[in-house]
């Protein structure tokens, strides 16, 4: 058996005060003065570590405020109050919510899976990813105890060809060649950021994290430098399909992806006389054509299929109504599995995967692994402003970024990720994370569990 | 202590209201206003008024048309009422701020609040949130409230175990020994005997300070075997297995080793400071003959307990639930994935395995087809929060309830879930810390669950009698007392 992969988190503690949910309200005025005044009671002591950022106009206490409400209760005067910062809820959008953000920060921060006490906050489902659960097993069928046990739960997948079947000629020796593999550690590669401050530093940042985890990062043309170089097994040169096959950036890298294009197949066939080696994936947009575009470029004899949705999880069609990655790829999956072409070639998604649950939910649905973006960013404090897009400052100063810290906050962020996706794995039951994919079976969809169960008892249409 | 509702005022200086009230400088101390508001909102301390009790306040709104709103009648102009806006710190889509505040205001008065809040749904847009009670237009005679039964059995197998009937239908959920405090474990185990029903000792051991109750504990066997011995299981009348539990279906538990003191350590015959896994599943249990084995086990050493078997909701719940009776449970206690009290990872409270809501129908229309459902006692609990949710949680077929965090948040847990952070608790309840577990008496802690109880009974008899029932058992499974409110 292999050395058990593990990633190893450091904490790594924000450079800029984050921007906190409470908004501590203080009205000095009418304080009594007491000697023993609530504040020197907080057991977190967030007004004794009080720090404010005049440059940034964050106040420390917004952030470490555990929200018990102590001291707003037992101040004699009353004088304490709070409610929600509004910065916190003007973070991000309408899909990079607060949470998930803040969320990201922590495990950026700390390495640790998020837990807390006295159950669930949240709504009791939602759109995108939020209208599934995983399954668990107990009793009646087999468990895996991942985390605590003794059960080695794998998630390495393979990328690449996988071949339907193997010839032997007369002598007994195979007649073809196995066609190259790329095993990553952790189903999860380092895609382009759709936006942010990405200097030097950003990129040094994710090649070193991508190092550090034994994964895989995209680089295009307009990224690659020479101080890429140490990185190449690294990286996932995503280029033009014309470009020239003795490019710098393409020397000593196991995988290059190029976009979809209708003569991609004339193209990818240059590229592997060239190298036979490099495994060779397509960038194809998820949109309805998407999956006849994956059935063909599979049995044109693509090895990897990379479908990438919008940075919110949204396809690329014209209309009021995309659907979620989660369906579209659903879509794509079983048409390649009606079509019995489904285990020759590997899907990678990506778009709109934003917590550690939406990897493992999008392999469900029918990714073999998924490609990560803004995650990233916010694993190096991004707040989700945009201000980068319209060429103001950054808040946070990444252009600043140390690389080394930059590359431990993301490994802190994967390990995190990698640890909550044994802990889904381990309670489905399943040791490997390559029969996770396309297991429906292990999921629970909304969609299902209302028709079964309220709609049977209520009968008729929903409203 | 006798079993009586008695007002129990918070143990802050300031209770949480809806409407907050402002006594402006203006304010000459003339006491008009004691008398202009019949809440109790405003009262003289000394020579001086005391800081407004606004938590009563039941705003502008409804004062103006009584004629009672103080900040008309007040002659120096120095008072205002406004939404507080400290409730927008509060709470959560499960738990708003008015489902806290109400259950707080219960807790102390054993009664509704007066206040205009909404105590009977949370704001989470799904299950228990968008169903509501159906009545019939016309009912054929009126019930006395005297006359209505709220009991229910938990022994229907008919077998040589104890006959056990409890008098609410609800019992407690396991909170182990160093989770919380060991007032909190006496407080709720104290409401639970006045109400003649259980608490549960968890997974920790079972503490000598339970003794005294023990009639009307559940001791539990987990998957860590912690504290379990031949003496704690023959104490009891009902033990329970937890196979897994909502909060964390499907994993294991880790006891950090801090938290594992001297004491701890002692319950659970393991060395302080070294910590602690609970695994998952049971390595002893991969099928219903293993488990049947286990329940074997247990009745061999109290051969009149009853067992429960508590479970999680995974896609299969209906073959788990019937694997459990057949192999000889009391009780199939059914947890789902967004309860819980204790500390567990974000991502299992969401993602793993299906709410209560869509489990109860589910195994009990299975249990019904295959039956048995007579033979055997189906409890719920994972997001039990109120009065209303009991009684749809049995409408959808549940004979009873598990009640955890609302038992917590009559304590005045404010659900911040920093359970697990520094000492513990700021509130004093899920601490082992001594100086932070003193803030809360048995007397106090033990007559606020009380309390809260009190309420949910009068609103489930309440609302037995708009269904025309006699008693909760009758309501079990009539999803035809229910209206969905996406559905016509």
């Amino acid at each position: 058996m292999p050395k058990k992969y593990h990633i190893k988190p450091t904490p790594a503690a924000p450079r800029f005060i984050p921007v906190g949910r409470s908004g501590i309200i203080d009205w000095e005025e009418d304080c009594l003065k007491c000697t023993t005044c609530v504040k020197k009671r907080c057991l977190y002591d967030v007004y004794k570590n009080r720090a404010y950022d005049a440059r940034t106009l964050v106040d420390s206490i917004d952030y470490q405020c555990k929200n018990c409400f102590s001291c707003i209760q037992n101040c004699p005067r009353g004088v304490l109050s709070k409610t929600i910062n509004p910065e916190f809820l003007r973070m991000g959008d309408a899909y990079w919510k607060p949470d998930i953000i803040h969320n990201t920060w922590f495990q950026a921060e700390t390495g640790r899976i998020p837990v807390s006490g006295a159950g669930y906050r949240g709504p009791f489902s939602g759109p995108g990813f939020d209208a599934m659960w995983t399954d668990m097993s107990e009793i009646v069928r087999p468990t895996r105890d991942g985390i605590h046990g003794r059960e080695y739960i794998s998630t390495a997948i393979d990328i690449g060809r996988k071949q339907h079947h193997i010839e032997f000629d007369a002598s007994g020796a195979a007649r073809i060649e196995m066609p190259p593999l790329v095993e990553i550690p952790l189903p999860v590669i380092f895609n382009p950021l759709p936006f942010g401050n990405i200097g030097i530093s950003v990129t040094l940042s994710m090649a070193a994290a991508a190092r550090q985890i034994g994964g895989l990062m995209y680089v295009t043309p307009e990224t690659y430098a020479p101080f890429l170089k140490p990185f190449m097994s690294q990286l996932v040169p995503l280029i033009p399909a014309d470009m020239d096959v003795n490019a710098p950036m393409l020397q000593g890298v196991r995988m290059v992806e190029l976009h979809y294009a209708p003569d991609i197949l004339a193209q990818v066939q240059r590229l592997k006389s060239h190298c036979s080696e490099r495994v060779v994936s397509i960038r194809v947009p998820l949109n309805p054509d998407a999956k006849t575009i994956t059935a063909a470029l599979t049995r044109g004899g693509v090895e990897v299929v990379h479908l990438f949705a919008d940075y919110r999880g949204n396809e690329f069609v014209d209309g009021d109504s995309p659907r979620f990655v989660k369906d579209a790829l659903r879509d794509v999956h079983t048409h390649l599995v009606n079509e019995c072409i489904r285990d020759e070639v590997t899907l990678i998604v990506s778009g709109g995967i934003a917590l550690a649950e939406h990897l493992p939910k999008a392999i469900i649905c029918g990714a073999d692994g998924a490609a990560i973006d803004l995650p990233l960013l916010i694993a190096l404090e991004c707040r989700v402003c945009k201000r980068c897009v319209t060429g103001k400052s950054c808040p946070v100063e990444l252009q600043n970024l140390d690389p080394a810290y930059g590359a431990q906050r993301i490994v802190n962020l994967m390990c995190s990720w990698w640890s909550q996706l044994i802990e889904l794995m381990g309670a489905m039951g399943i040791r490997d994370v390559r029969r996770v994919r396309g297991e429906a079976g292990r999921a629970m969809f909304f969609e299902d569990l209302e028709r079964d169960t309220f709609g049977a008892i209520f009968g008729g249409q929903s409203k | 202590m006798t079993a009586e509702i008695k007002k129990t005022a918070s143990r802050f200086r300031h209770t949480i209201g809806k409407y907050r009230v402002v006594r402006g400088r203006q304010c000459k101390s003339c006491a008009g206003c004691v008398v202009t508001c019949p809440h109790g909102v405003h009262f003289k301390a000394g020579a001086r008024m005391g800081t407004p009790r606004d938590y009563l306040c039941v705003g502008p709104d409804i004062c103006k048309q009584h004629g009672t709103y103080c900040v008309e009648k007040c002659p120096n102009a120095a008072l205002s009422v406004a939404i507080n806006p400290q409730i927008k710190a509060l709470g959560d889509f499960r738990w708003t701020a008015e489902l806290l505040m109400s259950t707080w205001y219960q807790a102390e008065t054993g009664e509704l609040p007066t206040v205009d809040m909404e105590y009977r749904v949370g704001n989470s847009g799904g299950g228990f949130d968008k169903l509501r009670l159906k009545y019939p237009e016309t009912l054929p005679s009126e019930i006395a409230a005297d006359d209505i039964d709220t009991s229910i059995e938990l022994n229907k197998r008919e077998d040589n175990a104890h006959r056990i009937t409890i008098s609410l239908p609800l019992y407690q959920g396991g909170m182990s020994f160093g989770s919380v405090s060991d007032n909190t474990m006496i407080s709720r185990a104290k409401a639970a005997m006045l109400w003649n029903t259980f608490g549960c000792t968890g997974e920790g051991g079972y503490p000598e300070f339970l003794y005294p109750f023990d009639r009307h504990m559940i001791t539990q066997v987990a998957t860590g075997l912690f504290g379990v011995k031949e003496e704690t299981v023959q104490r009891v009348r009902i033990v329970e297995f937890k196979y897994a539990q909502g909060a964390k279906p499907g994993l294991g538990g880790h006891l950090l080793g801090d938290k594992v003191t001297e004491r701890v350590a002692k319950m659970r015959e393991a060395v302080r400071g070294s910590a602690l896994f609970s695994p998952f599943p049971f390595h002893s249990v991969y099928s219903v003959e293993d488990h049947k084995k286990h329940v074997d086990w247990i009745k061999a050493m109290n051969p009149k307990a009853l067992v429960s078997v508590k479970v999680s909701t995974p896609a299969d719940v209906d073959m788990v639930a019937i694997g459990s009776y057949y192999a000889g449970a009391h009780i199939v206690h059914l947890d789902g994935s967004y309860g819980g009290t204790g500390a567990a990872p974000d991502i299992a409270k969401k993602n793993i395995a299906m709410p209560i809501e869509y489990a109860i129908p589910k195994v009990h229309r299975f249990l019904v087809e295959e039956g048995v459902r007579d033979r055997v006692t189906l409890i719920a609990s994972g997001g039990i929060r109120t009065a209303h949710d009991i009684l749809k949680a049995i409408a959808l077929g549940a004979d009873g309830v598990v009640e955890g965090t609302a038992g917590m948040v009559a304590l005045e847990c404010t659900r911040c879930s920093s359970c697990e952070s520094g000492r513990g608790c700021p509130r004093g309840i899920a601490t082992t810390d001594p100086e932070l577990a003193e803030m809360m008496t048995v007397e106090w802690g033990a007559q606020r669950v009380y309390n809260l109880y009190a309420s949910w009974r009068k609103q489930i008899v309440a609302e037995l009698r708009k269904l025309g029932m006699r008693s909760i058992r009758e309501l079990v499974g009539r999803t035809d007392c229910l209206r969905h409110l996406d559905y016509n």
